[in-house]
């Protein structure tokens, strides 16, 4: 009690010391509280109301698990895939010098800018077995597009400039002259990346996994042109939820939207965790 | 030992695996979306462009974002100088819950509105009684894009304004200048290029968003659809050079908002390099 009001007196001086303290956070908690935490709260509600029970009949079913299944794995398998990308993107645009390394920079972010439906359809028109991609594909007897490869794909797109741009800013701060020493040790250039660079930017790459797992779990846009959208076999969570609000069965739909925000939560909290411990000691 | 020869092979290696990447993800599809768009030539883009119900579409994006962007700017910057000024308990889950809305599926931030002001929400009754209609028309548009639009401005200027610290807006407000006084003349030259930044991209995600508009729009070709919904309406009608065309005016809109980011961070970094 004391320790508060020592810590309250002591605070005051500096907070009355600027103005606009009261209306800036009346308008802060306003703009929060009616725009998100009153909405989100209300799916909250709508599945506690449900009850446990209910909320686990509304996901026990057989396409509703199919649904989330596929949402989450193809959500983790691109951005897996988008690991190895985004780091060499990264360390590219960072270490190497090259014409074009400013247009190719800037080029990173156009999974940000263009909408996703526009990257929905551009993407099916690419790999579909007449587009530019999938027509050579195709001959060999591979097909992109209308099934789970066609999300992952999708996925990879919309998640590679979350990898990129997490680790590069850390890429950039990485000095130089360990990496050098090791070399002038007799490392090889895969030993130094294996053995002196992946261990020092290992937690952006987590945090960068993490980014791009959760815009990956929740796209709607750019995945549904490209999915096939069959039940049970290529239909991802967040159309579920469309087709349960089509149905007007909205407590079945909020009940997924639940789950997802639940899992999705849980995911960033232990990939929060794993990139905490990754990082060298002396920086927690 | 290192052979120098084999060093510049992977070197030169890894550069054009770079561009490898960017070719398939990134310069593939922008370069199909514009080849597919002129595929009838301009007068195609002329017709797709000017049909009246691509016109409602773009008049509907633009009042969206006129709306949205507004409200998270004034929202952003309100909450950017309480959080970046001032101590008060609760300030990481303030931070966390203003964040919270990139973590979430645009279906969901539909989904969130439908629950509220849909025909089984919670306010479905006094609405139907008031005769208003929020679900299926401009307000759920609107709510709907603000939600996923949310953090954007914050998020840029918030880093920028906990650097700066308060040492001259509290030499203003001993100078006597009041709270506007001090936000013009002091905060805002200070952060105006990353407000900037904040603004443009707000607006592109609040022009281009499809998700979490679509659960909330109902889909009325020429009433209720964005740009983006009525690409999705012209595409499934297999009618792809005008969903091309609008998808390239969304696209030359990303490019602008990408080339003016770029800027942007140049500016600031330099402002931040002259700062210190």
């Amino acid at each position: 009690m004391s320790s508060l009001r020592s810590r309250i007196s002591s605070a005051r001086p500096r907070t009355r010391a600027l103005p606009g303290f009261c209306g800036s956070l009346t308008v802060t908690l306003l703009w929060v509280g009616l725009l998100v935490v009153i909405p989100l709260t209300a799916l909250v509600i709508c599945a506690a109301k449900l009850g446990p029970i209910g909320l686990w009949q509304s996901l026990d079913q057989e396409r509703v698990l199919n649904a989330l299944g596929l949402s989450f794995g193809a959500a983790a398998i691109a951005s897996l895939i988008n690991l190895p990308l985004g780091l060499l993107l990264a360390f590219v645009l960072v270490r190497r010098r090259f014409p074009g390394r400013l247009a190719l920079d800037a080029l990173m972010d156009l999974p940000f800018a263009l909408p996703t439906a526009v990257a929905g359809i551009t993407l099916v028109t690419l790999f579909s077995s007449n587009g530019w991609i999938g027509a050579p594909l195709a001959r060999l007897g591979l097909s992109l597009a209308y099934n789970r490869a066609g999300i992952v794909i999708a996925l990879i797109f919309i998640g590679l400039p979350f990898m990129v741009r997490t680790v590069q800013p850390v890429l950039i701060d990485q000095p130089l002259d360990v990496e050098e020493a090791a070399s002038t040790l007799g490392a090889t250039s895969w030993q130094t990346l294996r053995r002196v660079l992946l261990p020092a930017i290992a937690p952006s790459l987590v945090a960068g996994f993490a980014l791009a797992f959760a815009r990956a779990l929740g796209e709607y846009g750019s995945v549904i042109f490209i999915a096939g959208n069959l039940p049970n076999k290529t239909e991802i969570a967040p159309l579920l939820i469309v087709t349960r609000l089509l149905e007007f069965n909205d407590s079945g739909a909020a009940a997924i939207g639940f789950a997802m925000l639940v899992g999705a939560l849980a995911v960033l909290l232990l990939l929060g965790l794993l990139s905490r411990k990754l990082r060298p000691a002396g920086f927690r | 030992m290192n052979q120098p020869g084999t060093e510049r092979a992977t070197a030169t290696l890894s550069i054009l695996a770079a561009w490898a990447v960017a070719a398939l993800f990134l310069i593939l599809p922008l370069a199909l979306v514009f080849q597919q768009a002129f595929a009838l030539g301009w007068s195609g883009v002329a017709n797709a462009l000017t049909d009246p119900d691509a016109e409602s579409a773009i008049a509907l994006t633009l009042i969206t974002a006129a709306i949205s962007v507004p409200v998270n700017l004034v929202g952003g910057l309100a909450a950017a100088w309480c959080i970046a000024k001032f101590d008060f308990p609760g300030k990481t889950l303030l931070v966390s819950i203003i964040e919270l809305p990139f973590s979430i599926s645009p279906v969901v931030s539909g989904l969130v509105w439908v629950l509220l002001f849909g025909s089984q929400g919670w306010f479905a009754g006094e609405l139907a009684a008031a005769h208003i209609q929020i679900i299926f028309a401009l307000p759920g548009i609107v709510l709907a894009t603000i939600f996923v639009t949310f953090p954007f401005v914050a998020r840029t200027i918030l880093p920028l304004m906990q650097e700066q610290g308060r040492d001259h807006e509290e030499a203003a407000t001993m100078l006597g200048a009041g709270f506007f006084s001090t936000l013009w003349h002091v905060v805002l030259p200070d952060i105006k290029w990353a407000l900037l930044a904040g603004v443009l991209l707000t607006n592109a995600r609040a022009m281009g968003e499809f998700g979490a508009v679509s659960v909330v729009s109902g889909h009325v070709s020429g009433l209720t659809e964005t740009i983006p919904l009525q690409i999705e309406s012209l595409y499934d009608d297999y009618q792809s050079t005008a969903a091309f065309a609008l998808s390239a005016l969304l696209a030359c809109l990303g490019l602008i908002t990408l080339v003016a980011k770029a800027v942007l961070e140049w500016h600031i970094t330099r402002t931040r390099r002259i700062a210190a």
